[in-house]
């Protein structure tokens, strides 16, 4: 009880209630105040690393009531939310000036992180699924924030299969509730090492694998990603990309089914074919790309490919009984793309924004020799883009390379060629970015642009520092057994999970 | 028996939202399918000739002040009734913004066949 856990969903919820008041005459104050409430959120998550706890809302104890859990992975979700979140909301202070109703943009945007805090956090399976539709439903409106033909249809489409996905999980969360009588993470998981798993636990096991790779956007799921990403406003693109897609749809995938069913051969092989297969498909169709947000989207889907394959393999060394270092070696790169990811993604969408914001236009057969015009931005765009593609001194080398070594050591060299091929194509698509927008002639129309400075650059070139920096988080032993352990371990330690919870209250 | 066609009428908007081509048949579809996970859930705590789930002076144990095991076999169970508001309210929501949305693609595209609804490519 030591840890106030519900201080993470309330401050965004609070706050995003609050905004609506101030309308037009306040906006500078509704802006502060939303900066200030995704700023406590972030000290707040430094705050908690490396701790863990259980919260029992109401004083109800489980089984009866809800309860909040937090643990390694929570702690290192939580962190790499309230990095993004700050640093977009920060973007958002100048950017969104270009939109009417920024007050509104705002609590949509706390919403969403409202959202996403109560999923990482949330003991319970249908707190998870309400959590999951609340960050949802403020996305699908974000989305279609701009309420152009485009932005509405890309809303809509997005709407359809988000809502069909949240069906799923309820409809999951339904059979579940049927087979185990319990709601509770903790209490399902010993129920079903009780019992072992029955045809109706089978089929809720599958739609929670539809609904959440639905959520994720992994490829065979994948068709809204790149309509509705590139159509939002860009600090949304960059929550969405970043953390919406992983806290939704990977973090709550790989929380139920390592630590709720157990990991078992059938769901590691799923998972990791998911995981190469929007690696390929995402790579190959963002080369052809020649919107840049849209680029990006589909580079979204494939790098996070690599947190699933990650996360695959790691399950499926462990069902296989076999070496748990080369299980938590995967798992610690797959959780460190996650991380890598978030910070990239989100900083090329924000340049992508920086960039919209100055030209007025996405295509990049329109652009070109912006590098003098655009300096931080170029700079930053060129980092991230180093980042994601795995370029050595750059974060995303490292949890490519840890990547790579498991893969070898656990003996599926393929997966290691294809992790090393798909980066190639990765250096490919963002060495196209750098030609085509930075780099070559200026053309006639865009000669008088200037660069956004203020606010839009501070966010950038601390997401920038933060792409460097990152790989400390490996390297140095006493930071690495404080954020990211931890979270491998949760994972590890699978079913465990149920006796942690409920011995620890 | 109540639960295969329970699932057949979740299939059935799920076929509908997939489908259709008009875009109010689509939402329709999704609320058929909501419906069909609301009964599910409301199905699963149902009990043929339960009692409602309030514990009165008589179910108690006049020793022990425990509930007595007849009512807890008798009655209905309250949870699932819980988890259909909440998901009722939540799909209110997601079904005023999907209508919403509707209302203002047809205000730009003056059609609601998606079909023809298609200026994103890719």
């Amino acid at each position: 009880m030591s840890i106030p856990l519900p201080v993470f969903v309330a401050v965004p919820l609070v706050t995003a209630f609050l905004l609506p008041i101030f309308g037009k005459r306040g906006k500078r104050i509704a802006t502060l105040l939303a900066n200030l409430a995704t700023a406590s959120l972030l000290g707040l998550a430094i705050a908690v690393i490396g701790k863990s706890g259980v919260y029992d809302i109401g004083n109800w104890s489980i089984p009866l009531g809800i309860n909040l859990v937090l643990d390694g992975l929570s702690s290192l979700m939580l962190v790499v939310i309230s990095t993004v979140g700050t640093a977009a909301m920060l973007f958002s202070a100048r950017y969104m000036e270009q939109y009417t109703a920024k007050a509104k943009y705002l609590s949509l945007f706390l919403l969403m992180i409202t959202g996403m805090n109560g999923v990482v956090l949330s003991g319970d399976i249908f707190n998870l699924f309400v959590f999951l539709e609340i960050a949802s439903i403020a996305s699908y409106a974000l989305v279609g924030f701009g309420c152009g033909a485009e932005e509405l249809e890309a809303s809509f489409k997005y709407m359809v299969l988000g809502s069909i996905a949240s069906i799923f999980i309820l409809f999951a969360v339904g059979l579940v509730y049927g087979n185990t009588g319990s709601l509770n993470m903790a209490y399902i998981s010993k129920a079903i090492q009780a019992s072992g798993l029955n045809l109706g636990l089978t089929f809720a096991l599958s739609f929670f694998i539809g609904g959440f790779s639905l959520k994720a956007a992994l490829v065979p799921f994948h068709a809204w990603l790149p309509d509705a990403h590139p159509s939002a406003p860009a600090p949304i693109s960059a929550m969405l990309s970043g953390i919406l897609i992983e806290t939704l749809g990977i973090y709550a995938l790989a929380r139920i089914l390592f630590n709720v069913f157990g990991i078992s051969l059938h769901t590691g092989w799923i998972l990791v074919i998911l995981g190469l297969a929007s690696m390929v498909a995402g790579a190959f169709l963002a080369i052809g790309q020649w919107d840049f947000k849209r680029l990006l989207a589909y580079s979204s889907i494939s790098q996070v490919g690599y947190v699933v394959l990650g996360i695959g393999l790691g399950g499926l060394i462990l069902a296989k009984g076999g070496n748990p270092t080369w299980a938590s070696l995967a798992l610690l790169g797959g959780l460190f793309h996650l991380a890598n990811h978030s910070i990239s993604k989100s900083l090329l969408f924000l340049t992508s924004g920086s960039v919209e914001m100055s030209t007025g236009t996405r295509d990049m057969k329109k652009m070109g020799g912006l590098a003098a015009k655009l300096p931080f931005t170029r700079a930053t765009c060129t980092v991230a883009s180093a980042s994601v593609a795995g370029v050595p001194p750059f974060s995303g080398f490292w949890s490519k390379l840890i990547l790579v070594i498991a893969a070898v050591q656990a003996h599926f060299i393929w997966v290691a060629v294809v992790i090393v091929f798909v980066s190639l194509c990765t250096l490919i698509m963002y060495l196209k970015v750098q030609r085509h927008v930075f780099l070559g002639e200026l053309p006639d129309p865009l000669r008088q642009i200037r660069e956004h400075r203020g606010a839009m650059v501070v966010a950038m070139v601390s997401l920038a520092c933060l792409c460097i920096l990152m790989c400390l988080l490996v390297i140095i032993p006493s930071l690495r057994s404080s954020i990211l352990d931890p979270a491998v371990k949760a994972l590890v330690d699978g079913l465990e999970y149920s006796t942690k919870v409920i011995g620890t209250q | 028996m109540l639960y295969a066609l329970c699932f057949l009428l979740f299939m059935i908007g799920l076929y509908c939202a997939i489908t259709k081509k008009n875009m109010v048949k689509i939402v329709i579809g999704i609320v058929v399918m909501e419906y069909a996970v609301n009964l599910f859930l409301i199905m699963l705590g149902y009990r043929t000739n339960g009692i409602a789930p309030i514990i009165g002076k008589g179910d108690l144990n006049p020793e022990t002040g425990q509930v007595l095991s007849s009512f807890i076999n008798g009655s209905v169970d309250p949870l699932p009734q819980a988890l259909v508001l909440t998901s009722i309210v939540i799909s209110l929501g997601s079904l005023a913004l999907m209508i919403s949305l509707c209302i203002r693609i047809y205000g730009k595209y003056k059609t609601f066949d998606i079909t023809k609804i298609r200026r994103l490519r890719g």
